[in-house]
């Protein structure tokens, strides 16, 4: 395995768990709802995941237990926003609030042990293909999921009618109850669907990346997710892209940090040179660097008042309640 | 099968108005007894040392405002921020970016000991906050950027920065390689208000200052009145001539202001100097006594109070009978919930319905 190929597999690693959650939170949003509770779900799965794999020693129940978690915690923000139409903005805060919270105190007893990690997947002859072979056919299983998710949303938003009825309730309510759709129904279910989501991709944190539990782990992930799904514009394939993006920012970042410039000498000037300057950035502002191109980002991509109003859910954030 | 229906009230209750944060209270610590029964411990015990046993000695009562002052200065600007429908998340950063800017004078010049260093250091901290918390403000106003995740996302780069601050250039030379600077002189320390029996500083005078100017600026001024009508309605803002753009740069510059203070206040009066972590998460707790207290100074004041005693009681309930003193924060966060669901109480009638009950309605509209 050479140099490239190693950081190309920590990438798809770094970038799979923004990949789930943000698939999770764009069905949510297609459906009209925003919900500001990926982190809170997020954490909660990483915990809930790494206690599950931990205990029973499988971290495929972890991964189950997640998904679990995820959706049952998920129904608290459905319950107060759908059926108590609470305002929406403050209800999502209130569940990554009360996520970090809980997660914190059920995650004490966990803190510090080794974790179950789940193994990459083998394919004999496939895998030790050179260069594409480990990136392709030798990663984790939770990779070959978020890929499958991705094709299945897209599949399923634009090619099913139970997709076109989820967008219809995100793009305006009050026809589609008009026309006998139920919903709430629907968003509830689009919400669990998330939670889902959210918690696989926290279990991804405390099972693949960095199988261990350590308080708040998800440092800001589900609210990345949540700028990717702006950034997108609530469209599947470009949260890929997005997610990708990301991941190689944050690897690229951790890697910069890391590497040893006496052993780079080989290297062009120019490049040895651009490497040198980054090296003696702070490590802090490197660290940093995953944040401001969220805000950039996010800048790049609103400016545009036009383009963001015709792409955007227009039921997003809008509390509903039936008039019977 | 049992159904809940909302009945929108002609007009909001006043009665729940007032009843919702008790409502709120009340089930928060119904769950929370559950909660300690579950964790095996009394909870009849367990309440009293997490809710009053922090409140039986004079220098509890001074540890109580310690920590209410910044949660109190946080929330009151940032419910000028909710009431504007501008949602700062940020609070935390701006607090961490008030703190190192008051911090400028007494790490860098210390020997400058005037009257002038306290007054200077504040100004500078409020400064440092607000013009932090301008930034996603600019950016909402001028490029539509949503300032929930702009807001969130300059925390982690506020306290990265931090980070930097006092492992790198303000290290104390003298400090044996510890991520802290040197220690403030005496006269750029907030002087405590009773120093005899505890250590509440002027912090806690700042923060019911604070709050009451900013009531009597939303409930009597036009600028307060501005705030009003473009959160509850910016079109019927624009008609009135307001400017909604300077509008969010206002809420979020006095948020920023008041979070930046409450920073330099907290580094200055309670830690001396300035180290990797200088808050206990104030700036999102404070998110919970904004809407605790409706969102109103004077209530604030008293949800200030609220959460701060759930600080004290979780450490006291660690000391005590070994509970984690994490669970304040679940606490902090079902409380949240429970404000949230309360407040719907204010605007509509909750009518439950069993299915027998919408079958007999069923019957009779056919009949």
């Amino acid at each position: 395995m050479n140099i490239l190929e190693a950081v190309l597999i920590t990438i798809v690693t770094a970038s799979t768990p923004l990949l789930i959650a943000a698939m999770g939170e764009l069905v949510v949003e297609r459906s009209g709802v925003l919900n500001l509770g990926v982190e809170g779900m997020m954490v909660m799965g990483s915990v809930s995941g790494f206690a599950a794999a931990y205990m029973t020693g499988s971290p495929w129940l972890g991964a189950l237990a997640a998904i679990i978690v995820g959706a049952v915690f998920s129904l608290l923000f459905a319950f107060l926003t759908l059926t108590l139409v609470t305002n929406q903005v403050a209800t999502g805060l209130a569940l990554t609030l009360l996520g970090l919270g809980l997660s914190g105190m059920l995650g004490e007893p966990f803190v510090g042990h080794p974790g179950v990690r789940m193994d990459n997947i083998h394919i004999p002859g496939l895998s030790d293909l050179p260069l594409v072979g480990g990136l392709l056919f030798g990663e984790d299983p939770l990779f070959y999921i978020s890929i499958l998710l991705v094709i299945a949303v897209s599949w399923f938003l634009f090619k099913t009618r139970a997709g076109l009825t989820l967008r219809s309730v995100g793009d305006n309510h009050g026809s589609a109850h008009a026309l006998g759709i139920p919903v709430i129904g629907i968003r509830y279910l689009a919400v669990m669907f998330g939670g889902a989501c959210a918690g696989l991709a926290g279990a991804q944190l405390s099972l693949v990346y960095t199988p261990q539990w350590v308080e708040n782990m998800t440092a800001g992930r589900g609210w990345i997710a949540l700028a990717l799904v702006v950034f997108a514009s609530w469209r599947p394939w470009r949260v890929f892209a997005g997610a990708y993006l990301f991941g190689a920012l944050t690897i690229a970042q951790l890697h910069v940090q890391a590497i040893d410039l006496n052993s780079l000498g080989f290297l062009p000037g120019p490049f040895y040179w651009l490497l040198a300057a980054l090296k003696s950035v702070p490590t802090q502002f490197l660290s940093s660097l995953p944040y401001l191109a969220t805000i950039v980002v996010l800048v790049l991509i609103s400016r545009n008042r036009r383009l963001t109003m015709v792409n955007t859910p227009a039921s997003l954030g809008r509390a509903f309640v039936p008039d019977r | 099968m049992m159904r809940i229906e909302l009945i929108k009230r002609p007009q909001h209750s006043a009665l729940f108005s007032a009843l919702s944060p008790i409502i709120a209270l009340v089930l928060t610590l119904v769950f929370g007894a559950i909660l300690f029964a579950l964790l095996g411990r009394n909870p009849v015990t367990a309440m009293y040392i997490y809710f009053v046993s922090p409140l039986t000695q004079v220098w509890q009562i001074h540890e109580l405002a310690v920590k209410a002052a910044p949660l109190i200065l946080i929330a009151v600007g940032l419910a000028v921020c909710y009431r504007s429908n501008n949602w700062n998340i940020g609070a935390e950063g701006q607090l961490t970016m008030g703190a190192i800017a008051g911090s400028i004078l007494p790490v860098l010049v210390p020997e400058y000991q005037g009257v002038f260093l306290l007054p200077l250091m504040l100004i500078m901290g409020m400064a440092g906050g607000a013009l932090y918390a301008a930034i996603p403000a600019l950016l909402k106003v001028r490029f539509n950027t949503n300032e929930i995740l702009s807001s969130l996302m300059l925390v982690y780069v506020a306290q990265l920065f931090l980070d930097w601050v006092v492992r790198g250039p303000w290290r104390d030379p003298q400090g044996y390689n510890f991520p802290q600077t040197i220690q403030f002189s005496d006269a750029a320390i907030l002087p405590e208000l009773f120093p005899a029996s505890g250590r509440a500083s002027w912090a806690f005078v700042f923060a019911i200052v604070a709050a009451l100017i900013v009531w009597f600026l939303m409930a009597k001024t036009l600028k307060g009145f501005e705030v009003k009508v473009i959160g509850q309605s910016p079109r019927a803002g624009r008609f009135a001539g307001f400017s909604t753009g300077r509008m969010v740069l206002f809420a979020f510059m006095v948020s920023g202001a008041l979070a930046g203070l409450a920073g330099i206040s907290e580094v200055s009066a309670t830690i001396n100097q300035l180290q990797p972590v200088i808050s206990p998460g104030y700036g999102f707790t404070a998110i919970i006594v904004a809407f605790l207290g409706r969102l109103n100074p004077i209530g604030i004041i008293a949800a200030g109070l609220v959460l701060a005693l759930s600080y004290l009681g979780g450490e006291a309930a660690q000391a005590a009978i070994g509970i984690s003193d994490k669970t304040a924060r679940v606490f902090q966060g079902m409380l949240l919930f429970f404000v949230l669901a309360s407040d719907t109480l204010i605007y509509y009638r909750i009518r439950l319905i069993t299915s027998r009950r919408a079958a007999g309605e069923a019957a009779l509209e056919h009949s």
